[in-house]
């Protein structure tokens, strides 16, 4: 790029923005509700200004160091942007809506010289192309890391074994059950019987969406894990439409202790261990 | 060649497996303890395996086969303390130790063994002192 263009566009920084933020403000995919005008302003200022550094060292690529600051911005913008909830097009928005702007100025400058026209708007296109892509780009980086983040915290809070009573466990599963999550089940389980020393386990499954033959294997396999261990293993939380899946698909639990409800499940354990649960004779609050 | 203490506690056999059993020392032990039941006339047996981290397909035959041959000779077999990487092992082998009792610890498993034999001589005799 020419460095009068350069000189050109700095001095007339103010009018670039002006015009640049009306773009914005006046296109239809504006979210003024996650975003204010003073902050957007704010923003592209700021981007302009690095841009405008950047462009008056001549050469106008963005891997170069000098661009470094541009795509410092344009990344760290990107990918708040992506965590505040903005869609992919809205994000983009913010530097296609630039060229306008500049297209603008330059038409207006270059009016009688069409040649250094054509060849100033085509460099600044393909500067503006490859800065969107860096924006896309840390845009999908930053959902990527939003959805990990997510995942690890879902197969962190989804396993906990409780100690209920000394001696009996229970697993409450919530959300599908697949092989890779029934082999953490599995492990945490089994470590924790040999921690405590407990004779009972209770999965609950009344958090499983569905159960099909192949939870049913998981579930079967699990159980069988428990008895080897020298423990019991007690499947409770079974709704009517789980039941009738079971049936219908012709899935044998009849070598498996099953019952309805957690409740029913922990009296089956306590009469297992020979514990007997009674109401205290002396006046309670209740 | 190693051997596995058979130890005699009473009406018990006792085996605690503290190496990693290969295949010939698996088919010593099944052999000694065949032979040690039917000379003790024992009537329960007691595997602590608490010490085996590494488990294979014969493996668990050789135990399903103690179990099956002691059963044969009217002596329960308990397994205890088996870790929790050798049962999800056997479970992903398919092998579940139908007809093998098992218990967590030594303790554990002496009690289930005396819930299950200990106490039946003294009912035969009561038993018997009704018929007579």
């Amino acid at each position: 790029m020419k460095s009068e263009t350069a000189a050109f566009l700095k001095k007339n920084k103010k009018r670039l923005l002006e015009a640049w933020v009306q773009n914005q403000m006046s296109d239809s995919t504006l979210r003024d509700d996650l975003i204010s005008n003073e902050e957007l302003s704010k923003q592209s200022d700021d981007l302009l200004d690095a841009l405008l550094v950047a462009l008056g060292s001549g050469k106008l690529n963005v891997d170069s160091d000098k661009f470094q600051p541009v795509s410092d911005i344009l990344s760290e913008l990107s990918v708040t942007r992506a965590r505040q909830g903005f869609s992919p097009r809205e994000t983009s928005m913010f530097v296609m809506s630039l060229k306008k702007a500049f297209y603008a100025m330059l038409e207006d400058q270059y009016k009688n010289d069409p040649a250094t026209l054509y060849q100033e708007t085509v460099e600044l296109n393909n500067l503006l192309d490859s800065m969107s892509i860096v924006t896309m780009e840390t845009f999908i980086q930053g959902r990527e890391e939003v959805i990990l983040r997510q995942t690890d915290e879902i197969s962190e809070i989804s396993t906990p074994v409780i100690r209920v009573w000394e001696g009996i466990l229970a697993l409450p599963i919530i959300g599908t059950l697949d092989s890779a999550r029934t082999q953490v089940v599995m492990e945490n389980l089994l470590q924790q019987i040999v921690e405590t020393g407990s004779r009972i386990a209770i999965l609950d499954i009344s958090g499983v969406p569905t159960v099909d033959s192949l939870v049913a294997q998981h579930l079967i396999k699990t159980v069988s894990a428990t008895r080897l261990m020298g423990a019991e293993c007690i499947i409770s939380g079974i709704r009517a439409e789980i039941a009738q899946t079971i049936v219908h698909l012709g899935i044998d639990l009849s070598g498996i202790n099953t019952k309805a409800s957690l409740a029913s499940a922990l009296k089956l354990a306590y009469s297992m261990l020979g514990i007997e649960v009674r109401r205290a004779e002396r006046k309670t609050i209740f | 060649m190693d051997k596995i203490p058979i130890l005699k506690m009473g009406e018990f056999l006792l085996v605690t497996i503290q190496v990693d059993l290969y295949d010939r020392l698996a088919l010593a032990l099944e052999n000694d303890l065949i032979n040690m039941v039917s000379k003790t006339e024992a009537r329960g047996v007691l595997i602590d395996i608490s010490a085996v981290s590494i488990v294979d397909s014969f493996m668990g035959r050789i135990l399903g086969n103690i179990a099956s041959m002691s059963k044969i000779m009217d002596a329960e077999t308990v397994v205890v303390g088996m870790q929790p990487a050798v049962a999800i092992t056997l479970v992903e082998l398919g092998l579940t130790l139908t007809g093998v009792h098992t218990a967590l610890d030594v303790e554990k498993g002496m009690e289930l063994l005396r819930n299950k034999i200990g106490y039946l001589p003294k009912e035969e005799e009561d038993l018997y002192d009704d018929i007579i």
